[in-house]
């Protein structure tokens, strides 16, 4: 869908101007409402609103400066810069004019600040757009009244105002008078051709902060008289707490107390190290109250899902079966993928203090609204108890959509009666996770005359299985009969949302699949996908939202850019092309053999993700996902034994460091589509891209990630093409 | 509880302390310099890097009597201003996503080019691969490495 430049829906919903106290005009609106879809069905009484009901801002001060208060939880996607560029550019104002900050405007005023969850630029579009430019029309309604002339003929350009006879008004002059007038009921969003902001690159917004080392994120907040706890939880999944013995712990220096909250004893103390340090000193006996599972355990399991009939079906055309009945030539393959930890570089922390007037929060949270509701009902009290702050955050990945520390926290501090943080160690986070679930998949087409004719994909996985449109991915609509069945395993370890859901490994075993069922059949691998997606063009089936248009056009972008087909002799190239998170994506992967061994040298990028916001924010974020991906796709083993968690830490567990990371080069398309998903697309294709270029290289195909733990595969005396 | 005369930032320092106390968390929890980033504990992410009388070395790994005479820089102490040319090329890049990696890769980079004003890319590889990111930013930091280092010549 091309952007519009008219928004059908009320922003009576969302808006609300007035003037400071201090002098000038503030323009609240609700972000989160906003940007929910669901808030277009039933606006909402305008009257009955008070700026408790907002949680983002515009304040333009009467020497004409602009600060954009941000609500959105920042994880390293961008958002914090973004979201404000697009007010900005609505808004008319030279980018060095705004100042962005995140939170809380007023202490005084605006006491409650629960923000919204991780909508992203995709939802926000038309919200923050109209916003900006209800601004701007108040203040030319301001300029016109004034020099009583219509405000159809006054032009705007960097916040000063021009009417037909050529006299201006900057915004500074006319907020007070734009603060008294109506909010507008229509107003017109620019053309994306007359984009000055929106299309260029910012620097990230809080750049200063983080080369200077300023306190920024959870771990650096402090406040008088707070605390430091440091928790010991059950150390398998399936235990819980029999009895403990903090005596010793007690008697350390520094340690302020020691409570047992449920399953969990929390060491307090003045600092951190302390707090750590008495935690090693607790005895505690723990007593296996289910069963304790192991990655073994798992992996019978979920094979003999795969076995079993025991599936749900959740998109079935035609007749597979009847296909492979009838086909030439059959394929199958199974692909397996371990569980993973999110490892966000800034473990999980959260602050809490609890006390009769009020629940004051502050931390890294993705999900503030949900978890400050669910904190306020477990602890039985009002919701508008809860003050929450959010902070700059060190990677979220999805283990951050979690509020279990934040409980974890209040908790505490319920109990303790102190102001306490919760710092989880390197190793309480990676053993406390809720890890990306343990999956496998089982792909079977079938070929008859050169053509698919059938494909089949079963998912076996822990806990939950694929949700949402993703059975109605490509190759859906482009293969006749077409069946996604999937069936899981209910297990006591944690497992949730981790960078791009299911399709983090999904695309890897699709399109290594596609590689070798194309290799299979004798096809040029690139006009079969072009071919496939012809098929799908005009469909009238709703569930299928991928373009096949768009799909075409990354695909053949992304054969140009590479040089797909043309490439030196000793490299290696890999080819994917994957729809996910409502963007399409085609990735290169060039491998050339080093040593003996098959090493990734570069990776071409194309991303149709429609308008880009802020350039230099992109690319950072599609080469980020492109390495990300490698990394996990490579060295990600992470598993259980016993309950316990195999790797707690970085000697054990591996993450892809510079000297592994890949040249990436990323292209987007140039079109003017709303904006899409960008902080997670890149990420699933790179596995893909890569495994296809080690088969292109070696010889030898992957079926299982990490891709180290492959020994046939790195087992070099017979690796035919090594050397 | 012992005390400690401590050199950081160029200011003579006098802080309490338990002796095995990593110098991360004194740094963190005592002097209020949060700047210096606690990742992993064990000298495995470089999230901590601090120079000791100019060398990078990870925080959370040396304790307190180590330091003892020494001068220790943090990242609050890199510039007064942000302006030290690593710094300033971390700025024009870009380079940091989530950020929290970023004074840990800034500290070894700058100790790095101090040793070495003329890298090679492979040099820069080999320097940096002391220190992860988990947002992946590598490109970039590579890229700003480069660029600190035609800065400082
Ligand atoms: S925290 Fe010191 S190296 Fe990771
Ligand atoms: S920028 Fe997030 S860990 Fe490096």
């Amino acid at each position: 869908m091309s952007t519009r430049t008219s928004i059908p829906f009320s922003r009576r919903a969302f808006l609300k101007s007035s003037s400071l106290a201090s002098g000038g005009l503030l323009i609240g609106f609700n972000l989160f409402t906003a940007c929910k879809p669901k808030a277009v069905e039933s606006p909402m009484d305008l009257s009955s609103l008070d700026y408790q009901d907002f949680n983002a801002f515009i304040k333009i001060a009467k020497n004409g400066a602009v600060t954009i208060f941000s609500p959105n939880p920042e994880i390293g996607q961008g958002v914090k810069t973004s979201m404000p560029m697009i007010i900005a550019e609505e808004l008319d104002v030279a980018w060095d004019m705004v100042h962005v900050e995140q939170g809380i405007l007023d202490t005084q005023n605006y006491t409650r600040q629960v923000a919204g969850g991780s909508q992203s630029i995709r939802f926000g579009w038309d919200a923050l757009r109209t916003t900006g430019a209800t601004a701007k029309q108040m203040l030319i309604n301001a300029a016109a009244a004034r020099w009583g002339v219509e405000a159809s003929e006054c032009t705007v350009s960097e916040g000063v105002i021009t009417n037909a006879k050529g006299d201006t008004l900057g915004y500074g002059d006319l907020v007070e008078e734009a603060a008294k007038l109506e909010t507008p009921e229509e107003v017109t969003l620019k053309e994306p051709k007359d984009y000055k902001i929106i299309g260029t690159g910012k620097v990230n917004v809080d750049i200063d902060e983080i080369v200077t080392g300023k306190p920024l994120f959870g771990l650096d907040y402090k406040t008088e008289g707070m605390v430091y706890a440091s928790v010991m939880r059950p150390p398998a999944f399936g235990q819980k707490l029999e009895s403990f013995d903090a005596t010793e712990a007690k008697a350390m220096p520094n340690v302020v107390d020691v409570i047992q909250v449920g399953d969990k004893i929390a060491v307090l103390a003045k600092d951190t190290w302390s707090a750590m340090k008495a935690k090693k000193a607790l005895k505690a006996e723990w007593k296996a109250d289910t069963k304790l599972e192991s990655s073994e355990d798992h992996d019978r399991i979920l094979k003999g899902l795969l076995n079993g009939n025991k599936f749900e079906t959740l998109r079935a055309d035609g007749n597979v079966q009847k296909a492979f009945a009838e086909a030439d030539n059959v394929l199958e393959r199974t692909y397996e993928s371990p569980f993973l930890p999110h490892n966000c570089m800034e473990p999980m922390n959260f602050f809490a203090h609890v006390t009769d007037e009020k629940i004051h929060l502050v931390g890294p949270i993705q999900t503030p609204e949900g978890t400050a509701g669910r904190i306020a009902e477990m602890l039985e009290r009002d919701a508008n108890d809860v003050h929450l702050e959010m902070t700059r955050q060190g990677g979220g990945f999805g283990r951050r959509l979690y509020g279990d520390f934040a409980i974890e926290a209040a908790e505490i501090s319920n109990k303790a009666r102190l102001p306490v943080k919760v710092v989880f160690s390197r190793e309480d986070d990676m053993a406390d996770g809720i890890y990306r679930p343990a999956i496998k998949y089982r792909i079977k087409a079938s070929v008859k005359d050169g053509q698919i004719t059938g494909y089949h994909l079963k998912e076996a996985a822990i806990n939950s299985n694929m949700y949402g449109l993703i059975p109605n991915f490509f190759p859906a609509g482009a293969i006749e009969n077409y069946q996604v069945d999937v069936a899981k395993y209910d297990s006591n370890i944690t497992t949730g949302a981790w960078r791009a859901p299911y399709t983090n490994f999904l695309a890897y075993a699709e399109q290594s699949f596609f590689d070798e069922l194309f290799e299979m059949m004798e096809v040029d691998k690139i006009q079969m996908r072009l071919d496939l997606l012809e098929k799908v063009k005009g469909t009238t089936d709703e569930r299928i939202q991928y373009s096949p248009e768009r799909m075409q056009e990354v695909i053949k972008t992304a054969v140009e850019k590479s040089g797909w087909g043309k490439q030196a002799d000793g490299v290696y190239q890999g080819f994917v092309a994957y729809y996910c998170h409502n963007s399409h994506v085609a990735e290169v992967a060039d491998v050339q053999i080093e040593g003996g061994m098959p090493v990734v040298k570069k990776v071409t990028c194309v991303v149709d993700c429609g308008i880009v916001v802020n350039t230099l924010g992109a690319l950072n974020q599609a080469e980020g996902g492109v390495i990300d991906g490698i990394g996990h796709a490579m060295y990600g083993q992470f598993g259980f034994d016993s309950g316990m968690p195999t790797a707690t830490n970085y000697d054990k567990y591996r993450l892809i460091r510079m000297q592994e990371a890949p040249k990436v080069t990323a292209h987007f398309i140039q079109n003017e589509y709303s904006p899409t998903g960008l902080g997670e697309p890149t990420l699933p294709p790179a596995g893909g891209a890569v495994a296809n270029a080690f088969k292109a290289a070696t010889g030898k195909r992957i079926y299982k990630q990490p891709f180290m733990e492959n020994p046939e595969f790195w087992r070099l005396s017979d690796q035919p093409i090594l050397g | 509880m012992p005390t400690y005369q401590l050199q950081v930032n160029g200011k003579a320092t006098t802080v309490e302390a338990s002796e095995d106390s990593p110098v991360l968390w004194v740094l963190r929890d005592h002097l209020n310099l949060v700047g210096t980033k606690y990742g992993c504990g064990i000298a495995q992410c470089g999230s901590c890097t601090i120079h000791l009388d100019g060398e990078a070395v990870r925080s959370c790994s040396i304790t307190m009597t180590q330091v003892v005479g020494k001068s220790i820089t943090t990242i609050e102490g890199l510039s007064e201003d942000g302006s030290h040319p690593v710094q300033q090329a971390w700025k024009e890049v870009d380079v940091p996503q989530c950020g929290y990696c970023q004074a840990g890769q800034i500290m070894t980079a700058s100790a790095f080019l101090e040793k070495n004003p003329n890298p090679t890319e492979e040099d820069i590889k080999t320097a940096m691969n002391a220190n992860i990111c988990r947002c992946a930013a590598y490109n970039r930091i590579h890229k700003a490495v480069t660029l600190a280092a035609e800065k400082m010549v």
